[in-house]
C-alpha cells in the first residue's frame, strides 16, 4: 500500500487495512487543513514531497512500531496536491490486541511520520497569496500542529 | 544544467541534487547533476551551488539533507551517482 496519495484520504480503508481477528482495539489520528489563524484564512494548502523518500521513511516508521509493539499494525497515508480547508492530509491507524498499545503504537507512527517525513505545505489564503509554512519542526514539542 | 567547480584533482564524483519547495524555487531549479573533486562531503556540495547557482545563498550552509532516501549530516562523503536531496524544514500533516 503506498503512503502517498493525491486523491482524498480513504480513511475506511486504512481501517481494513490494519483490521485483524486478533486485534481488539484500532486508533485512528485524521490531520485536517484549519483555517488558520496565522497570515490570514486559509483556503487550502498545497502538499508537496520527496515521494520515493516519503515512501521508505514511513515503511522504516512501520517497522519500528511493529518492533515496539509487537502484534500491532499500522497503516497510513499522506495527501500530496491541493487539499481545502476541513479535508484530510493525513491519517495513520493502529491495531492491536489491546486500546492501550493501539493508541501508543499510533501516537508514535504520527509523531515520527510529522517529524522525519520529507514533505512541505504551502499555503493558499483567500486573497490568492501564498506563503510557504516551515513551522512544524522537529524539537516543537509532542503536540502536532495539524495544517 | 551541470555544475563542476575548478577541478585540481584527476578524480571527480558526479551526484544528482534535488531540490525541493521553497529550495527548488530559490534555484529555479529541481534537478541538477554537480561534479566535485574526490573526496567530496555533501557540504562540499552545498558549498558549490551556494557559489555557483543565483540566490543559492537563501539556502543554509547546513540544510536538512538526505542521501539516497536517507537523512544525513553534511559532513556525510560522496559516492559517484549519489542522490543529494536539500530539504527545506519538514511540515508534514
Amino acid at each position: 500500500m503506498r503512503f502517498v496519495t493525491p486523491r482524498p484520504i480513504d480513511v475506511l480503508g486504512l481501517l481494513t487495512t490494519v483490521a485483524g481477528p486478533e486485534l481488539g482495539g484500532t486508533a485512528l489520528f485524521v490531520g485536517s487543513v484549519r483555517r488558520g489563524d496565522g497570515d490570514g484564512p486559509v483556503e487550502a494548502i498545497e502538499y508537496s514531497a520527496y515521494e520515493e523518500m516519503l515512501e521508505a521513511e514511513f515503511s522504516k516508521i512501520m517497522a519500528e512500531t511493529a518492533a515496539q509493539w509487537p502484534g500491532s499494525r499500522v497503516a497510513g497515508m499522506h495527501r500530496v496536491g491541493r487539499v481545502p480547508v476541513g479535508e484530510s492530509s493525513v491519517a495513520v491507524a493502529a491495531a492491536a490486541p489491546h486500546r492501550a498499545d493501539a493508541f501508543a503504537a499510533c501516537r508514535y507512527a504520527i509523531e515520527q511520520a510529522k517529524t522525519r517525513l520529507p514533505v512541505w505545505k504551502k499555503e493558499i489564503f483567500e486573497d490568492g497569496s501564498t506563503a510557504w509554512r516551515e513551522d512544524d519542526q522537529p524539537d516543537a514539542g509532542t503536540k502536532p500542529k495539524t495544517a | 544544467m551541470h555544475l563542476s567547480e575548478a577541478l585540481s584533482s584527476s578524480t571527480t564524483v558526479t551526484v544528482t541534487v534535488r531540490a525541493f519547495a521553497r529550495y527548488a524555487e530559490i534555484l529555479g531549479l529541481e534537478e541538477t547533476k554537480l561534479e566535485l573533486a574526490e573526496p567530496a562531503t555533501v557540504g562540499d556540495a552545498v558549498k558549490l551551488l551556494r557559489k555557483s547557482v543565483p540566490n543559492a545563498h537563501l539556502i543554509p550552509e547546513r540544510p536538512l539533507v538526505a542521501v539516497n532516501l536517507e537523512h544525513v549530516l553534511v559532513e556525510t562523503p560522496l559516492r559517484e551517482g549519489d542522490e543529494l536531496a536539500l530539504l527545506p524544514p519538514l511540515a508534514g500533516g
